[in-house]
């Protein structure tokens, strides 16, 4: 990778450009996994418990059997192997064996002629439960003894069963730094759980060829591993399985572990040797979940006078539904990625995800630290306002630097922060605005870091993380095999671009094949916003490769040296003297006359010695990590609870935008979504108090309220290029950090507005209007005073400490 | 055993054609599982994410909620009818050209909706945008890059900067 071009040697790259799939997506000719029908293809139907937690005592299939139409009937016995994304913590089965754990859970599934006989299918299984007392509250599965069973077995005589995972970490002195500090805040936080809810459903269908071969198609945004856990379940080799992958309509991490139905289909292909498809309902779609984790935060935070950060302590609780999912990494997650980009000389941080019966939550775009960096970035925000200082200003005096370490030593390369804060402050206008803007209408600010990919798999070994597979041929054209996981966010487009880049041939000659583990390398999956970073880096090495033997076959014919050869533009060129030149597609018949047969793999693996020296210290080890600052302008109405976002500045530092229109859009999608859970959305469950305990509150689109075009708010990205040393052309991530600063500049803005703090989501209107409430009976309601700096410089409008009557 | 299936005439994209579909089929059923028109897509079957939207007779309607029947007599046009042997519609490849379709799933409804607009409005502003695809939910983009796009294929179509920018790669 030496002679990696520079940010200003690049024909195609940094341009807008369009997607490889992209004109099949707006004429309707995209092949999604419910597109797809094989002849005599069966419909699936799962049935699932009622009850939130329940043993099963037994399970009567023959009147289902017996029902016309009805190829096939399985349950928990016939799959009795748990399974888990995380290695150490498979904890769910494809279907129940034993015992059901939330409202929802698995326990039998058919397949049968068609969808209707399917769900009489359904209706004609007998199940009989008995019911146990169930944990909804995380505080009470906490604080259980064992009086009533866990939600799961403990692991060891006198433990909790109700806690997957605890995590204690303590870097500096933390004590020490709260004592030092000229002011301490105290806070605490609470950030209701959200879902993804991408717009597909889970889908997959299962084909058995009879002799020993299992194909299933699945709209998964991990086929690897998918793949992997198939085989383990099923008790076929690896090598007898086939996951395809077609496009992916949205996932946002809720497909990123293997779900009941793909196991489902694929044992009811094997049991009726029909193919067989199962189609969630939107309904399923809720209660398979796996999304964002309430966590009950408490925090503090020290500083000095001066404004800087002293110490930080952090207490949390995650609510983490009835299986572990990605909950080790969660648990983690919620204390590992605070560290940057401001630096903190003590950290101390003591998370615990326990069970609750309800549907398990896992990674939701910005896995696990979107939480905390709510309450850290309104803990920032009522610190600047104690040391008198403007919250950009505070921000900018704790700024961690680059090519640095963090207090829980990660590594720190290339790091944009300061251009993001200085973008999102000047296009916001916010020297005018922060504390100027009448009362009722304010802005917030807010920033954060995220990592680009994780330096460690999910299941350890020394195996490249990323790897394409690269030919070209005569015909000029380049074929690509890329085992990377398009879920819409641009990965199919990206190995194009750099094919096309690196080659010299224009983009639309480039033909990416994807999405079939039998023809593609290893690509471990889209999550954890690796995928443009590690698989970038693969589809460079690989295109390098070719292109050197194009340009050695080149250089001999012409008689002068390969490096002298350029390819691009659809020609071979010779760098002295460009009218010496020959199209591409003859520059590819020299090569293969020369060398043969043309291909080439290329792959990236992550460094191994990059990370913290203790127990955990692996975990949020990232090549390259991005950064992110926002500023929010809201409008709160103090009668009715209601903010109107109006727009949302987006700074995002993705090392290089390799495609500008898609980086902007991953940052808009971020502000969006990061936007309807500040105001929106809430994943969120009966208790005993409001209908049956355990039921979802909202599974629809219609009840559980995304945002729609007349709800978002204006969104402004600015794209700021830091140039990673490490990444294709410098780039990083775009796809999850640009989430993380809406909802705290979002809170902080609020409180700009009329004084109030909120320190739980989601800011519903009821609970924005009982906040006003308190704030007028305790005669808060006003405009907080702008720092000493400002009020020495007033404006037209400064000074406007209005108070609502 | 499968559920009969009755004859129904339908207008699909201009071919008038006799189908047999279940008598309880929507119209998006029909669309997918019967003509094989899958660019049609299915969110969440109870007509609340607007994946389904289809034209018919001039307005964006929600096709998993249609009963088939309802389409009968009716012109039908669904996201594979807004291309022309000339290429795509404008607004598909203005889709394509300011990234206004990521994962694509909410794509085709949108585009029914959009097409729908520029037909009774040729010129709309944001604000009007933003209305008529407020049935319409995008979980990917934000939505900001599908004004674009609608605000770019309206100028094209109204010839104010035609092939503008159809010249990228």
């Amino acid at each position: 990778m030496s002679q990696r071009k520079t940010k200003w040697d690049n024909v195609l790259i940094g341009t807008n450009m369009r997607k490889v799939e992209g004109l099949a997506k707006s004429t309707g000719r995209a092949v999604y996994t419910d597109d797809v029908t094989l002849p005599g293809m069966l419909h699936g139907k799962i049935l699932r418990s009622p009850h939130p937690h329940a043993r099963i005592v037994a399970i009567d299939t023959s009147r289902a059997r017996a029902l016309d139409g009805v190829h096939g009937v399985i349950t928990g016995r016939d799959m009795p192997t748990t399974y888990g994304i995380i290695p150490w913590t498979p904890d769910e089965y494809p279907l129940c064996v034993d015992r059901v754990r939330y409202v929802g859970d698995g326990v039998a599934a058919v397949a049968a002629v068609d969808e209707d006989t399917a769900l009489r299918a359904l209706d004609l299984i007998d199940v009989e439960y008995e019911e146990l007392p169930a944990f909804f509250d995380p505080h009470d599965a906490l604080a259980a003894d064992g009086r009533t069973p866990y939600v799961h077995d403990a692991r060891k005589e006198g433990w909790n069963g109700n806690v997957t995972k605890m995590v204690h970490l303590e870097f500096g002195e933390v004590e020490q730094g709260l004592d030092d500090a000229d002011v301490v805040v105290e806070g605490e936080y609470f950030f209701e759980g959200t879902t993804h809810a991408p717009i597909e459903p889970h889908c997959a269908i299962g084909q058995w060829d009879g002799v020993g071969r299992l194909t299933v198609w699945s709209a998964t945004q991990v086929p690897h591993y998918l793949h992997r856990e198939l085989a383990r379940v099923l008790e076929i080799e690896q090598a007898q399985v086939r996951v395809i992958q077609p496009l992916v309509g949205g996932a946002f991490g809720g497909k990123s572990e293997p779900f009941d139905l793909e196991f489902c289909v694929g044992k009811l292909a094997m049991v009726t040797g029909r193919p067989v498809k199962i189609l969630y309902t939107r309904e399923e779609v809720f209660y398979a979940h796996r999304g964002r984790h309430p966590f009950h935060m408490r925090y503090r935070t020290g500083a000095t006078r001066d404004g800087l950060l002293t110490s930080v302590d952090a207490k949390i609780l995650l609510d983490g539904g009835a299986y572990a999912s990605f909950g080790l990494v969660t648990t983690y997650y919620s204390g590992q990625l605070l560290c940057a980009p401001y630096a903190m000389p003590a950290y101390r941080f003591d998370s615990t995800r326990v069970y609750t019966n309800k549907p398990a939550c896992g990674p939701k775009r910005g896995h696990g630290s979107v939480q905390p960096r709510f309450a850290f970035e309104v803990q920032i925000d009522k610190l600047a306002e104690r040391v008198d200082l403007d919250p950009i200003e505070f921000r900018r005096r704790n700024f961690i630097g680059e090519n640095t370490r963090t207090v829980n030593e990660l590594r720190i390369t290339s790091n944009g922060f300061l251009e993001c804060l200085e973008s999102v402050e000047r296009a916001s206008g916010w020297k005018e605005k922060f504390r100027r803007l009448p009362f009722g209408r304010g802005v917030g600010v807010a920033g954060s870091t995220y990592i680009s990919g994780t330096n460690y798999p999910i299941y350890p070994n020394e195996m490249p993380q990323s790897a394409v597979q690269m030919q070209i041929d005569r015909s000029g054209r380049v074929a690509v095999f890329s085992g990377a996981s398009e879920i819409g966010q641009g990965c199919d487009s990206v190995v194009a671009y750099i094919a096309a880049e690196e080659l010299g041939v224009p983009l639309e000659w480039v033909r990416v094949l994807r999405g079939d583990t039998d023809f593609t390398p290893v690509d471990l999956g889209a999550y954890s916003s690796r995928v443009t970073f590690m698989l970038g880096n693969a589809a460079i090495d690989a295109a390098t490769r070719l292109r050197r033997l194009v340009q050695d076959a080149v250089g001999k014919t012409w008689g002068v040296p390969p490096s002298e050869v350029l390819l691009a533009g659809g020609f071979a060129v010779w760098a002295p003297d460009t009218g010496r030149q020959m199209p591409i597609a003859e520059a590819f018949n020299l090569a293969e006359a020369r060398h043969g047969t043309l291909g080439a793999t290329g792959w990236y693996n992550t460094p191994k010695d990059v990370h913290g020296e203790y127990r955990g210290g692996t975990i949020g080890a990232s090549p390259a990590y991005s950064f992110t600052a926002h500023v929010a302008e809201v409008e709160v109405d103090v009668d009715t609870g209601i903010v109107d976002v109006k727009k949302i500045w987006v700074a995002h530092d993705c090392g290089r935008a390799l495609n500008p229109v898609l980086v902007q859009g991953q940052m808009e999608g971020s502000a969006y979504m990061g936007f309807a859970e500040a105001i929106m959305e809430e994943q969120v469950f009966k208790d005993a108090d409001h209908g049956r305990a355990g039921l979802h509150n909202a599974p629809s689109l219609l009840d559980y309220r995304i945002p729609t075009s007349l709800d978002t708010p204006e969104l402004e990205a600015l794209i700021v290029e830091s140039i990673d040393p490490e990444g294709p052309y410098g780039a990083k991530e775009a796809g999850e950090g640009p989430l993380h600063p809406s909802i705290p500049a979002i809170a902080n803005a609020i409180y700009d507005a009329v004084g109030v703090r909120m320190d739980r989501l989601p800011f519903t209107p009821p609970a924005v209007w009982r906040a006003v409430e308190a704030a007028r009976a305790g005669g808060t309601l006003r405009k907080p005073a702008a720092p000493a700096s400002e009020r020495a410089t007033p404006v037209a409008t400064a000074g406007q400490a209005v108070t609502a009557d | 055993m499968t559920a009969p299936k009755e004859i129904v005439r339908l207008d699909v994209n201009g071919d008038a054609q006799e189908v047999g579909a279940p008598g309880h089929f929507t119209l998006l059923e029909t669309l997918r599982y019967v003509l094989g028109l899958t660019g049609t897509k299915q969110g969440c079957d109870k007509g609340d994410c607007g994946a389904c939207t289809v034209i018919v007779d001039g307005v964006p309607t929600l096709s998993c909620i249609t009963p088939v029947q309802e389409a009968v007599g009716c012109r039908v046009v669904t996201v594979e009818g807004l291309a022309t042997a000339l290429g795509p519609h404008p607004l598909q490849d203005e889709f394509d050209l300011n990234g206004a379709a990521q994962c694509g799933f909410c794509t085709p409804g949108i585009l029914c909706s959009a097409v729908a607009l520029l037909e009774r409005n040729p010129a709309p502003s944001r604000e009007s945008i933003r209305e008529a695809l407020a049935g319409n939910l995008c979980r990917c983009t934000g939505y900001s890059k599908i004004y674009d796009a609608v605000e770019a294929a309206a100028a094209r179509l109204n010839g104010a900067s035609a092939g503008g920018q159809g010249d990228q790669p």
